[in-house]
C-alpha cells in the first residue's frame, strides 16, 4: 500500500515540479498520468504493483468531485444573472460535442476499415 | 462537536444511498454525484452552514482527485496498442469535437443574449478545470464563472451522456468513451468508467487530447468570431 501511494504521489509530484519549473498552464495530474503510463510501458513500474491502488482511485473518482460540485453554491449569484444563456448553451453544446465526436470517430474508423 | 466530521459522514451516507437507488432502479439519470451535490447544498442552505465550513472536511475528499487522475495512467497503459491502432480516427474525432464544442457554445450563448465576458468564460467549458480557468482568465473571462460552468458541464454530461448516445445511435465502445471524455472531462470519464472500463480508457484520452486542443483553439476561434482582438 505504501509503495503504491509512493508511485502515485511521486508521479504527481513530478507533474507539480514540471508545472512549477516550466510555467506551462497544464494540470500536474495529467502530466503525472502520462508519466505513470510511461513508467508502466518501460517496465520501471510493474502493473501488479500498482493495480490495487489504481483501481480503488479510479472506481471512486466520481465521488471525489462532490466537494467542487457543492462549491457551486458559491456561484449561484454569478450564474443567476444570465442563467438561461449559460444553461441552454452549455446543455446543447455538450450534446453537440458528444454527437460530433462520436459520429466522426465512427465514420472515419469505418471508412478506414471498409 | 466537529461539524466537518458530521458533514463528511453525511456526504458518504447520501452518496451510498444514492448509489443503491441507481443500482435498484437502473435509471442512469439518477446520478449519485448529482444527487449528493443537490442534497448537500440543500442541507447546507437549510442549516445555514457556509461552504467554507463544509470544505474543512470536504477538502479531504477533493484531495484524492489529482491522485485519481494520475491513476488513469494504468488503464491508458493497458490499451496503448489499441490507441495506436486507432490513432487517426481518434485524432480527427477530437479535432471535430473540440471545434464543435467551442463554436456551438459561443454561437448559442450569443444568440441568447449573453455578454462577451460570459461568452469568453463559457468557451472552454468542456475541458478540465485548471485548463479551462487558465484559458478563460488569459482571454478576459470570469474565472469563477468558468469554474462553475465546467463542473455543471461535467455533471450534465454524466447525467445525459448515455441517454444522448443511445438516441443518436452511437454504438461503438471507443466512440462512446471518446464522446464522454471530450464533452465532459473527468466527470464524464468517471461516469463512463462505471459503465464500461473500455469507455473509461477512451474518455481519458478524450479528456487529455481535448484539453490540449482547446487551449490552442479557443483563442483562435474567439479572435476569428470577433470576441477578442
Amino acid at each position: 500500500m505504501i509503495l503504491q501511494c509512493l508511485i502515485i504521489f511521486a508521479c504527481l509530484a513530478v507533474g507539480e515540479v514540471v508545472v512549477m519549473l516550466t510555467g506551462i498552464k497544464f494540470p500536474s495530474s495529467i502530466i503525472g498520468m502520462i508519466l505513470l503510463c510511461t513508467l508502466l510501458k518501460t517496465g520501471v513500474v510493474k502493473y501488479e504493483k500498482i493495480k490495487g491502488m489504481a483501481n480503488f482511485l479510479i472506481s471512486n473518482m466520481g465521488f471525489f468531485f462532490i466537494p467542487p460540485g457543492i462549491a457551486l453554491m458559491l456561484y449561484f449569484d454569478i450564474i443567476k444573472a444570465q442563467f438561461w444563456p449559460i444553461f441552454v448553451s452549455a446543455l446543447l453544446s455538450t450534446i453537440i460535442v458528444i454527437a460530433v465526436t462520436g459520429w466522426v470517430y465512427q465514420l472515419t474508423n469505418r471508412k478506414r476499415n471498409g | 462537536m466537529d461539524n466537518s466530521i458530521v458533514l463528511l459522514a453525511l456526504t458518504f451516507g447520501i452518496y451510498y444511498v444514492a448509489s443503491i437507488i441507481r443500482k435498484k432502479t437502473g435509471v442512469i439519470v439518477l446520478n449519485p454525484i448529482l444527487i449528493t451535490i443537490a442534497v448537500m447544498i440543500c442541507v447546507l442552505k437549510i442549516a445555514d452552514i457556509s461552504f467554507d465550513t463544509y470544505n474543512e472536511g470536504g477538502k479531504y475528499i477533493e484531495f484524492w482527485l489529482k491522485p485519481a487522475i494520475v491513476a488513469l495512467g494504468v488503464p491508458l497503459y493497458k490499451h496503448l496498442d489499441s490507441i495506436k491502432k486507432h490513432f487517426i480516427p481518434i485524432f480527427l474525432s477530437q479535432l471535430a469535437g473540440c471545434l464543435a464544442g467551442i463554436i456551438s457554445v459561443i454561437a448559442i450563448a450569443d444568440v441568447m443574449g449573453a455578454t462577451d465576458e460570459v461568452i469568453i468564460s463559457l468557451a472552454p467549458k468542456s475541458v478540465t478545470t485548471p485548463i479551462a480557468i487558465e484559458i478563460s482568465s488569459t482571454l478576459g473571462g470570469i474565472q469563477s464563472l468558468t469554474a462553475a460552468v465546467v463542473v455543471c458541464v461535467g455533471i450534465l454530461g454524466a447525467v445525459i451522456g448515455y441517454r444522448t448516445m443511445s438516441l443518436i445511435k452511437l454504438n461503438d465502445d471507443i466512440s462512446k468513451g471518446l464522446a464522454m471524455g471530450t464533452a465532459s472531462h473527468a466527470v464524464g470519464t468517471a461516469a463512463s468508467m462505471e459503465v464500461n472500463p473500455i469507455h473509461g480508457v477512451y474518455a481519458t484520452l478524450g479528456l487529455i487530447i481535448n484539453g490540449i486542443l482547446t487551449s490552442f483553439l479557443t483563442p483562435i476561434i474567439l479572435r476569428i468570431m470577433g470576441y477578442i482582438s
